[in-house]
Parts: C-alpha cells; sequence; structure tokens
C-alpha cells in the first residue's frame, strides 16, 4: 500500500487526520494511565532500601524521558521545516514544546520531590540536574523566539534554528550520570547491559511511559489544529471545515 | 497486595507528602494543560466562526 506522505504535509489535509486520529490516543493514555497506577501502587512491591518513595520513579522517569524524547521530535520537525519549506512541520514544532516544557518541569518536580528524602536535598546543581534544567530553558527559548517575532516564516525559521542546535544538549543530559560524578544515580535501564529492576516494577515503568507517549500525542495533535486554524484561518477550506460542523 | 488498609495507603511507608506530592502536581498540570487546550480551541473556534458567517452575509448582500 502507497501513502502519499507529502498529502499529509499540507494543513489542509493534515487537519481532518489529526482530528479522527485525537480519540484513539486520548483513549490509550487514559487506559494505560489506569492499569499503570494499579501496577504501580497495587502490584509492584515496596523497595527493600527505598521503601514506598521509590513508586515516585514510574513518573519521574517517564516524564524524563518524555522530555528528551519530545525535544528530539521537535527539533526533527523543525528541521524538516528549514529543509523543505513545509508550513505544517514548524506548525508541529510549535504544537509540541509546550507539552514537552511541561514534562521537563514535572521531571524537575518529582525528581526534588525524590531527591528530598533520599538524598537530603531539593536540589543541587551537578550535571544531570542541571542539564535537564537548560532543557527547559531551551523550550522556553523557543517559544518565546517564535512568539517574539512577527512574520510567520522568518520566526518559525529563527525558533527552528534553536530547536536544532539545543538538540546538542539531550545526548548530554543522557549522558551525564557516566561523564560527570553526580548525586543521581545511573540508568536503571540499558540498551546494552539490559535492566537491574524488579519486573513488574520494569512492567510498570514502560506502561506509564506509554501512558505519557499517548498524551503527548493526543495533546499536540489537538494543539497542531489550533495552530493550522490560526495560521490558515482565512483560507477557504477552513471555511468550508468549520461550517460543514455545524 | 502492599496495603493492609486505606490509611495505610495513604501513608505510603511516611513518604505521603513526597509520593502524593509528585503525583498530585503531575495529574493537576496534565489535566490543567487539557483544559487549557480546550478553552483554546473553543476561542479560535468560535472567533473563525463569527468572521467566516459575517463574509458569507456581506457577499449575500453584494449579489442582492
Amino acid at each position: 500500500m502507497a501513502i502519499n506522505w507529502f498529502k499529509y504535509s499540507s494543513p489542509a489535509s493534515f487537519y481532518p487526520l489529526a482530528g479522527k486520529l485525537i480519540p484513539y490516543f486520548a483513549v490509550l493514555a487514559a487506559v494505560l494511565t489506569v492499569i499503570g497506577l494499579y501496577l504501580g501502587f497495587f502490584v509492584a512491591p515496596t523497595d527493600y532500601k527505598q521503601g514506598e518513595g521509590y513508586r515516585i520513579m514510574f513518573i519521574h522517569v517517564p516524564a524524563a524521558w518524555m522530555s528528551m524524547f519530545i525535544y528530539l521530535v521537535m527539533a526533527v520537525y523543525a528541521g524538516l521545516g528549514l529543509v523543505f519549506n513545509t508550513r505544517l512541520s514548524s506548525l508541529m514544532a510549535s504544537a509540541l514544546a509546550p507539552t514537552g516544557a511541561l514534562f521537563t518541569f514535572l521531571a524537575l518536580w518529582t525528581g526534588s520531590m525524590w531527591g528530598k528524602p533520599m538524598w537530603g536535598t531539593w536540589w543541587v546543581w551537578d550535571a544531570r540536574l542541571t542539564s535537564e534544567l537548560i532543557l527547559l530553558f531551551l523550550y522556553i527559548g523557543f517559544m518565546s523566539l517564535k512568539a517574539a517575532i512577527d512574520d510567520p516564516r522568518r520566526a518559525a525559521r529563527a525558533s527552528g534554528l534553536l530547536a536544532i542546535i539545543g538538540a546538542i544538549n539531550v545526548p548530554i543530559i543522557y549522558k551525564s550520570v557516566e561523564w560527570w560524578n553526580t548525586l543521581h544515580q545511573g540508568a536503571s535501564i540499558s540498551i546494552t547491559s539490559g535492566t537491574s529492576m524488579e519486573a513488574t516494577m520494569l512492567t510498570t515503568l514502560l506502561v506509564m511511559s506509554f501512558a505519557f507517549w499517548m498524551y503527548a500525542i493526543a495533546v499536540a495533535l489537538v494543539r497542531v489544529r489550533c495552530e493550522i486554524l490560526e495560521a490558515e484561518g482565512d483560507t477557504e477550506w477552513v471555511a468550508a471545515e468549520l461550517s460543514s460542523r455545524r | 497486595m502492599n496495603w493492609g488498609s486505606a490509611s495505610e495507603f495513604f501513608a505510603m511507608g511516611g513518604y505521603a507528602f513526597y509520593v502524593w506530592g509528585s503525583y498530585g502536581v503531575t495529574a493537576l498540570f496534565l489535566v490543567l494543560e487539557v483544559v487549557f487546550l480546550m478553552a483554546r480551541k473553543r476561542t479560535i473556534t468560535q472567533r473563525l466562526g463569527r468572521r467566516i458567517r459575517m463574509r458569507i452575509e456581506v457577499n449575500n448582500e453584494a449579489q442582492t
């Protein structure tokens, strides 16, 4: 089956497609969250070292993963926008930024709530925490730069460049626990050496990660529809789309 | 099952503040994001709807 992907790079054909996809991702996110919370609180056992406090991990790690993953996806869309000059790409990048910033904030917040009882401090200026904070500033910088430039094409180009350059920070965050001495523990799951975790804990972590992932897609699709309407408000297809729903 | 009673569940082995502080704030922010986004969507569609109706009326008057 051949799909013409370029067809969906046009806002007019992507708008209704996104509208059809949103309910599926929203339902998946809700179902996975319920399963994940059940596993996280009622199935996963008490940690022998950290007691019940370790359960923060089930949202802290997925939030941190999503904060980095969303940034990379955003940078790829920004790059596609710069190379192919497709309008939808830069709209997708804008749609992802607030959700990415939110997950970055939540990773920092839950990390702080976990650090206080386990390390004895809310915050340290070490490599992992500082580079994650820089990620939050990159998201905020991307959104402010885009909002500060009136001409949408120039705004997309400038903020796109910022997104791509900032992507260098993501591998730094990921590797920071190996490169520098830090309070933060090393990766619990590794592609090369497998996992150091109990099986139900790992399952819970993965279910919660998928829940956050599906949530992020659903929210980004709703937001990109808003961005599309704002960018193309005066076109014929928007008029047809909006009046056909009445 | 990890918990003998509901109060034991809410106490989280002494980590109640940290565990519920994490889960609570995460839930709150995710819900708020959805609420704000729905409001934004509604504002945009209402504004555009008004503009489209206005354009149709102007066109109709021009034709008569």
